[in-house]
């Protein structure tokens, strides 16, 4: 197990790096730090001098890949890829364009968008998956049927819809919490409650309907024709066999987002005024702050590939015959 | 000659994918174990109906699609100078809706402005009331006509509407029962679904006639700040929402299927490559991803205006980028399942068969390989039209998506949510983006929905029609 999980983590460090030049080559390469600067500027008003100088301040007057004119090592740290590439690899992740550490930055957002993500996550799981074994328990009657459609029109409806009748619902209409803004503490729980319900219902639709298929797959195999025969309830065969089977591709599924819940999520916490990672990138993209995009883009993979990883290992613990080698 | 065809980028490349859907359709045609999952599809009410509907949405995207330039009245001896805007058939078609713009905001059906102002009557005094509006019920001679107006104006349209669609179905239904059936026939449609279609159309025909009549008169779903008419906004929306639906699908196809076959069939490097490229990609969150490759298409736009002639070619081309983005951003799914698809193919005695006997690698590939993987081509294409209609209106809100200048649901959506904290609220412009929205995603998750029942090998494999 630990010879194979050492094995998958260097299997990532390529991954990473393909990822690290993929966005050197989007950031450095199809626009020169010159366009970048003349963008910054402002197209008309554009000297020389100023692009020079908005270079040096961030630090992207020196060459691309290999600077010829250093010695020694010099020659390949001292360029734009080693420093401000390469360097994310250290989870260094420099400085955004307003002068401050995106490291930090990072580091304090962090609470405000779990306190969002974790509980929509949590909650979500457990009505999609309910939801789902209803509609299974029930299956091919009415009941079923009406379950499927109200799935299908509530996968159908845009997700901006949910957050944006819900605030006038909610907070305007009925007064019951603030539209938006956020502190920590307990104190907090009235500011985070209607954007995990709102998360909520809007993964309800492709939620239930995800999960309805994996036990409806399940529910077609030999085994559970087994337990019917044995004489179980459809109740107890549903949670005892069907539910249990079923982890496996449910597994597949979820454990890969959680890493990602860190993130954040960018439309819930930009509408709601949530100082999370997700309103940080949306700002950082109206603004065009490309160090923490570019910053953003690396820790979203380097989740990923964690999140990969915390499947292999989910892998084993719900399902002995599972051995990593 | 008073006007000049434009043909911008993206209408190349809906011609292209209409041509391609033509050619397959004629294909499909030919070959009867092709037709067979098609004449399932064509047994379900809401497939069907769903189809209707979406077709409908398409006709408008399409007639948006032909675009030209009107010539200015010549000035200077002989030259002809061509309008800088780039018009469609579709704007033509409802001239008066993209003309008749308003000061600002009015509610739908109204015969006023939104908001008081200071006007001077025919005494001369200044009083602060509700204007009238330039165009809304301009007919009317005082406003306590509106309501009895405007019944009867819905009431004679909802005839009109269904009277043609009534002439419609029935020479429809007549050219059906009197033109000999083709082929091996006897396999029309149930009864039931031609009666929901029968019922849809005249409901839909109703509708339509109801807003026709009305908008010649009113503006039907209100204006926004500028005074345009929502409506038109609304219909203008779906040539947008179509173009990254379907355009987007010109890169993911190709992409997906030549990486995704060679990577399953080939093995070796080859695959380990294609799984590194595919990946890395999938690893990238994608609304980050994209945003990365639009915020540097934008440099790249922003840098170089000499590219663009109108204002409407530079926003068609950024249209044609980001649809390009999403692409490059969502073939790895399609890619995967080809791959695994392919794998289990390969190991079947037909295609060891063909390899013993000597047939060449890329004759297996087109003719046992990529024959045998449509369907799930199919399935993910309808699955993900819906997808990014919706995306498109996401991207939009982030600053990623399409030129604000273009019109589409997200800048719709965008500059709407701005008036919600407005007292007495503007809800019109948002409520039309999302219902459009909602009808033209519903019908076709409903229709891609009953494409996977049919093509789904696994869901199908009981029901063998001889």
């Amino acid at each position: 197990m630990i010879a194979y999980l050492i094995r998958r983590i260097l299997y990532a460090i390529p991954i990473l790096i393909g990822v690290n030049l993929l966005t050197f080559a989007l950031f450095f390469v199809v626009n020169t730090p010159d366009d970048m600067a003349r963008m910054q500027l402002g197209i008309k008003r554009v000297t020389p001098d100023a692009i020079e100088k908005w270079k040096q301040q961030r630090g992207y007057d020196k060459p691309l890949l290999l600077n010829s004119a250093g010695s020694g090592t010099d020659k390949i740290t001292d360029t734009i890829f080693w420093q401000k590439s390469a360097s994310m690899f250290m989870l260094d992740f420099g400085y955004s364009d307003d002068g401050r550490s995106i490291g930090r930055e990072i580091a304090t957002r962090m609470g405000p968008s779990l306190a969002i993500a974790l509980p929509t996550f949590l909650v979500g799981l457990v009505v999609y998956v309910s939801f789902a074994l209803l509609m299974t328990l029930f299956r091919a009657t009415a009941l079923d049927m009406a379950g499927l459609a109200l799935c299908v029109l509530l996968m159908s409806v845009s997700g901006l819809f949910y957050i944006i009748g819900g605030q006038f619902l909610v907070s305007k209409l009925w007064h019951l919490v603030p539209i938006s803004g956020y502190s920590g503490g307990v104190d907090g729980f009235r500011f985070v409650v209607l954007p995990i319900i709102i998360g909520v219902i809007g993964g309800v639709g492709s939620g239930s309907r995800w999960y309805r298929t994996i036990f409806l797959e399940e529910i077609g195999k030999d085994y559970v024709r087994t337990a019917r025969a044995k004489g179980l309830s459809e109740l107890a065969m549903l949670f005892r066999h069907v539910l249990k089977n079923a982890m496996i591709p449910i597994l597949t599924g979820v454990v890969v987002v959680i890493p990602l819940l860190f993130m954040g999520s960018l439309l819930t916490e930009s509408f709601f005024g949530i100082p999370g990672l997700g309103s940080y990138t949306i700002d950082a993209i109206n603004a065009q702050d490309f160090s923490v995009v570019r910053a953003m883009v690396f820790l979203g993979s380097l989740l990923y590939i964690v999140g990969l990883i915390l499947t292999d290992i989910s892998y084993t613990m719900v399902d002995p015959r599972v051995r990593l080698q | 000659m008073s006007f000049m065809p434009v043909m911008l980028w993206s209408d190349v490349l809906v011609f292209l994918l209409l041509a391609a859907g033509i050619a397959s359709a004629w294909y499909v045609r030919q070959r009867e174990h092709l037709l067979l999952p098609w004449r399932r599809v064509a047994e379900s009410a809401t497939a069907m109906v769903s189809l209707l509907v979406v077709s409908l949405f398409l006709l408008v995207g399409l007639l948006d699609t032909l675009h030209y330039r009107v010539a200015l009245p010549e000035k200077n001896g002989g030259v002809t100078v061509f309008s800088p805007e780039v018009l469609s058939v579709f704007d033509k078609l409802v001239t008066t809706l993209r003309t008749q713009t308003e000061k600002t905001y009015s509610a739908p059906l109204a015969v006023t402005l939104y908001a008081k102002e200071s006007i001077t009557d025919a005494q001369g005094r200044v009083l602060r009331d509700y204007p009238r509006l330039r165009y809304g019920g301009a007919h009317l001679t005082a406003a306590q006509q509106q309501d009895s107006d405007v019944l009867w104006r819905g009431l004679t349209g909802v005839l009109g509407g269904l009277l043609v669609g009534g002439l419609f179905v029935g020479v429809v239904g007549w050219a059906k029962r009197s033109l000999p059936k083709r082929g091996n026939g006897g396999h029309s449609c149930p009864p039931y679904t031609w009666r929901a279609v029968i019922i849809a159309t005249l409901i839909i025909a109703a509708l339509i006639g109801m807003t026709v009549n009305l908008a010649a008169a009113y503006h039907v779903l209100g204006t926004d700040k500028v005074g345009q008419d929502v409506l038109y906004l609304s219909l203008k929306s779906i040539r947008t929402g179509l173009i990254i639906g379907t355009v987007t699908t010109l890169v993911t196809l190709p992409l997906a299927l030549l990486l995704g076959i060679a990577a399953g069939y080939l093995r070796g490097w080859v695959d380990d490559v294609i799984q590194y490229i595919y990946t890395v990609l999938s690893s990238i969150p994608s609304v980050l991803l994209i945003a990365a490759a639009v915020l540097m298409m934008q440099v790249t736009i922003d840098t170089h205006p000499q590219w663009f002639e109108t204002s409407a070619s530079r926003a068609d081309l950024r249209l044609v980028f980001l649809c390009l983005i999403l692409g490059v951003t969502s073939w790895t799914g399609l890619c995967r399942l080809l791959r695994g698809e392919t794998l289990k193919l390969r190991e079947l005695e037909y295609i060891q068969a063909a390899q013993s006997f000597g047939v060449s690698t890329l004759r297996i590939l087109t003719r046992h390989i990529v024959p045998n993987v449509m369907h799930i081509v199919l399935i993910s294409l309808v699955m993900d039209f819906s997808g990014l209609v919706l995306a498109e209106a996401v991207l939009s809100y982030v600053g990623v998506g399409v030129d604000p200048s273009m019109i589409s649901f997200g800048t719709m959506i965008n500059a709407a949510r701005l008036e919600m904290g407005r007292d007495p609220m503007v809800w019109w412009a948002l409520a039309s983006a999302f219902g459009f929205m909602l009808v033209l995603v519903l019908s076709a998750n409903l229709f891609a929905d009953a494409v996977r029942d049919a093509f789904d090998p696994r869901l199908n494999c009981t029901e063998v029609v001889a």
